[in-house]
């Protein structure tokens, strides 16, 4: 029998937490919190889009959640200094490009190990916006909100917007070059080296996109709420490595899809309210999500074992 | 007296490859017995058969005269059966004394370490082979003959009875190696058994005692080396090998050279003032020993080390070479040695792999055009007669051949003007090997310039129309009709020319 795929063994896996929800838990499918829900994981799957695509090039950047609270504040820094969102919009995103763009030129040309390279700047990136705020929240004017439109309508747009993004990432992928140098230069970069494939311009291009897209994050973050938390997007890093790893991306590099990991995200961030609803104690909710990390793990061992 | 360590009838098959079909050879104490052969010929299988590395399939073992149980790396070292090989393995960032001793010390990792007797020990043994240096240097610090002495002193301290060395000298500059040759004899005369493998004939000549040639897997004979001519040890290492088949008439003289070296040098590489030329639709060969600087010309001429001075001509223009990019951009396609590794990605489907360093001409404007792609592939997989169960099976789950035939589709797809094949049916069989020939040549009739790098004598005379051997990065001789395989040997080895003097 051929082994199921990655992303048909989650959806499956999905469809049973769904359906004993359904049978135990109806009011999960209550629409106004679940749409709540969707919308504050909508920045965290355009964040894991990034998150894959270095991961596909056998890198990693524990970064992002600090280049997600920099990029957060200084929106909100520049929207309370009523910048019009025309200009702040782009803005943020150049930053968000400038900070991948720098781990990458420190990664891909200076060939520094990027665990090493993004722990540093996650350190360095933390701190500085500490020094910022000296943990002061930032209010922001209520415009930016829901981007002017009403709460739901604005939800569905942020759910949308990740979604269309994610597709468009998913198919960039597969179908331009782009795509198919990041999956071999992930396997094998001497032999894409020479095949004429520029390992390093490729994952100094990777961070550089994980950067900007997880600027956009932050962008689809802010505008969920009325004020900015410095401390928001700790621990962004280890929920989008978890989202990729259960999703089927090789952690060595040029294996699995991005809706693999899509659906990984959907599966965490299911688990959790999930447990509230089937009345477990929240304490667990961490080690079920530890434990389907393990499992996704030790079945990529399996699969990659027997060839 | 009876040997320490006999071999009788040794065999030894990996898959469908034999690389040992019978071989005998006996070490003596006190005696240096030298080892010859050719690159394949199956030294290195030999010796990891001694070392326990390997199992053999069958043959006998004896050691002390006595039959015994076929080694394990841990019994062989326990039996006094020690190697010390041309890239010493030794820690670099520990002490002299302390790569000398830590295998001769009972490992419990909590037993403490008795840095006195440690560096006494040491010293003993330095004194015994005669080295200069304290035994509190760091390895990182020697040079390489110090870190060879350090293994032969380790070797000594384990008690090794028998110490067989792989070309110790073959990177060593001659007052280095002449120096090493003493303390070989030094070993010997206190009653070790040495198994000396070297290329170099005259090194042989002066400190072995008896020689055994090695070829196609086979000890061909054991002799004294004493009387034995130079000559006499080419045409055994050769043997009456027959070409496998005629080589092409050669292409005409008329047109010019595509390709032209001048002087080049890349001292990263080890290529020294190289210069050559080859001609559109003419297979040249590279012969040379493994090391000897082929494989490393092929990785200047694509970019991946480029060349520090020296010029190179492309119809009479001189181009920069410096990244693979650049090459392919030249029309120059390189097929490298150790497909499994970077000529394929294994993972990846044939149709993935075969285009991949086409994809700008493929596929302009960024995307993928999958017709195209699966066009082209099953092209090639109709055309190299590539035996896959589809454009979308992965390349590993084909045969080597196969493997190989869809590298070097991936190469063609580039449409190149010079082609160069680095062991082009290393690792294939029979039948995809011949298949591989008749591509080649049919390639060259095309107009290809190929630069053919093979180990493989019989492969390389077979299908080059001239050759050039290369030694010490540098091109010793070159023939413009096919030579002899002795003659070729002979070039390789360095034996014929005067050698200079350091």
């Amino acid at each position: 029998m051929k082994p199921l795929s990655r992303e048909a063994s989650l959806v499956m896996v999905l469809g049973v937490l769904l359906a004993v929800l359904g049978f135990a838990a109806p009011a999960f499918f209550s629409p106004q919190p679940l749409l709540s829900r969707l919308s504050m994981e909508a920045p965290c799957l355009v964040a894991t889009c990034g998150m894959v695509a270095v991961m596909l090039v056998r890198q990693i950047d524990i970064s992002v959640g600090s280049q997600f609270a920099l990029c957060s504040v200084l929106a909100g820094t520049l929207a309370s200094k009523n910048l019009p969102t025309s200009l702040l919009v782009p803005t943020v995103l150049l930053a968000g490009t400038v900070l991948g763009g720098f781990n990458g030129w420190l990664v891909a040309i200076l060939r520094l190990p990027s665990i090493v390279v993004t722990l540093a700047t996650m350190v360095i990136l933390r701190e500085t916006v500490r020094w910022h705020q000296q943990g002061a929240l930032l209010n922001l004017p209520a415009d930016l909100q829901w981007f002017g439109l009403s709460q739901s309508a604005g939800q569905w747009t942020l759910i949308a917007a990740a979604l269309l993004l994610t597709g468009i990432l998913a198919w960039a992928l597969q179908n331009l070059r782009a795509g198919r140098c990041l999956y071999a230069v992930g396997s094998d970069p001497e032999a894409a080296r020479l095949a004429g494939i520029s390992p390093s311009t490729t994952k100094a291009l990777t961070f550089l996109l994980c950067g900007l897209l997880t600027a956009a994050a932050a962008l689809m973050n802010l505008v969920q709420s009325p004020q900015v938390d410095p401390k928001s997007g700790t621990g962004l890093e280890l929920k989008t490595v978890a989202a990729a790893v259960v999703g089927g991306i090789a952690i060595s590099g040029g294996r699995g899809r991005l809706w693999g990991a899509a659906l990984g995200l959907l599966l965490l961030a299911t688990i959790s309210p999930a447990l509230t609803y089937l009345h477990v104690e929240a304490y667990w909710e961490k080690a079920v999500q530890g434990a389907v990390i393990l499992l996704a793990v030790i079945l990529d061992r399996k699969s990659s074992a027997t060839p | 007296m009876s040997a320490v360590l006999e071999l009788r009838s040794i065999t030894k098959s990996f898959g469908p490859v034999r690389a040992l079909r019978g071989v005998s050879i006996a070490l003596f104490p006190g005696q240096i017995h030298a080892l010859l052969g050719e690159n394949g010929a199956g030294k290195s299988t030999l010796i990891k058969v001694m070392t326990g590395a390997h199992q053999p399939d069958s043959g006998e073992l004896l050691l002390d005269g006595k039959p015994s149980q076929p080694l394990s790396p841990v019994s062989a070292r326990a039996k006094g059966i020690a190697c010390i090989y041309q890239q010493p393995a030794l820690f670099p960032d520990l002490s002299v004394a302390e790569n000398i001793c830590l295998a001769l010390e009972p490992h419990s990792a909590l037993s403490r370490v008795r840095w006195k007797n440690r560096l006494q020990t040491a010293t003993s043994l330095l004194r015994r082979i005669g080295a200069q240096f304290s035994p509190e240097t760091e390895v990182r610090a020697l040079s390489m003959p110090e870190q060879q002495l350090v293994e032969i002193a380790r070797a000594l301290g384990s008690g090794a009875r028998v110490v067989i060395m792989d070309e110790p000298t073959a990177s060593l500059p001659e007052q280095e190696a002449n120096r090493l040759l003493e303390i070989v004899r030094e070993l010997a005369s206190q009653g070790v058994a040495v198994l000396y493998i070297s290329h170099r004939l005259e090194e042989i000549a002066a400190i072995a005692s008896h020689v055994t040639v090695l070829r196609d897997g086979e000890s061909i004979a054991t002799l004294p080396m004493e009387g034995v001519t130079h000559d006499q040890l080419v045409e055994l290492m050769v043997g009456r090998k027959v070409a496998a088949s005629a080589p092409l008439p050669a292409p005409s003289t008329a047109s010019g050279p595509l390709l032209e070296l001048q002087n080049l040098t890349c001292t990263a590489a080890g290529i020294r003032n190289l210069s050559l030329q080859i001609r559109p639709g003419e297979i040249l060969g590279l012969g040379g020993l493994v090391g000897a600087g082929r494989t490393e010309l092929a990785r200047v001429l694509f970019g991946i080390t480029p060349a520090d001075s020296g010029s190179i001509l492309l119809e009479n223009h001189p181009v920069q070479i410096r990244s693979p990019r650049d090459a392919i951009g030249h029309g120059i396609a390189y097929l490298p040695e150790d497909r499994r590794r970077h000529g394929v990605i294994l993972p990846m489907p044939v149709e993935h792999n075969m285009t991949m360093a086409v994809q700008p001409r493929l596929f302009p404007w960024t995307w993928i055009r999958r017709n195209r792609e699966r066009s082209m592939a099953n092209q090639f997989i109709e055309s190299l007669a590539v035996k896959t169960s589809g454009p979308e099976a992965p390349v590993g789950s084909l045969s080597g051949g196969n493997q190989q035939k869809v590298a070097l589709a991936r190469w063609l797809a580039t449409r190149p003007r010079l082609l160069i094949l680095d062991e082009p049916t290393q690792g294939v069989d029979i039948g995809a090997k011949s298949e591989i020939h008749s591509l080649i040549r049919k390639l060259a009739s095309e107009g290809l310039a190929v630069l053919l790098i093979s180990s493989e004598l019989p492969e390389l005379l077979a299908l080059s129309h001239r050759v050039a051997v290369l030694r010490g990065g540098e091109i010793v001789r070159s023939f413009d009709a096919p030579p002899t395989p002795q003659q070729v040997l002979q070039a390789a080895l360095g034996y014929g020319e005067k050698r200079e003097v350091a």
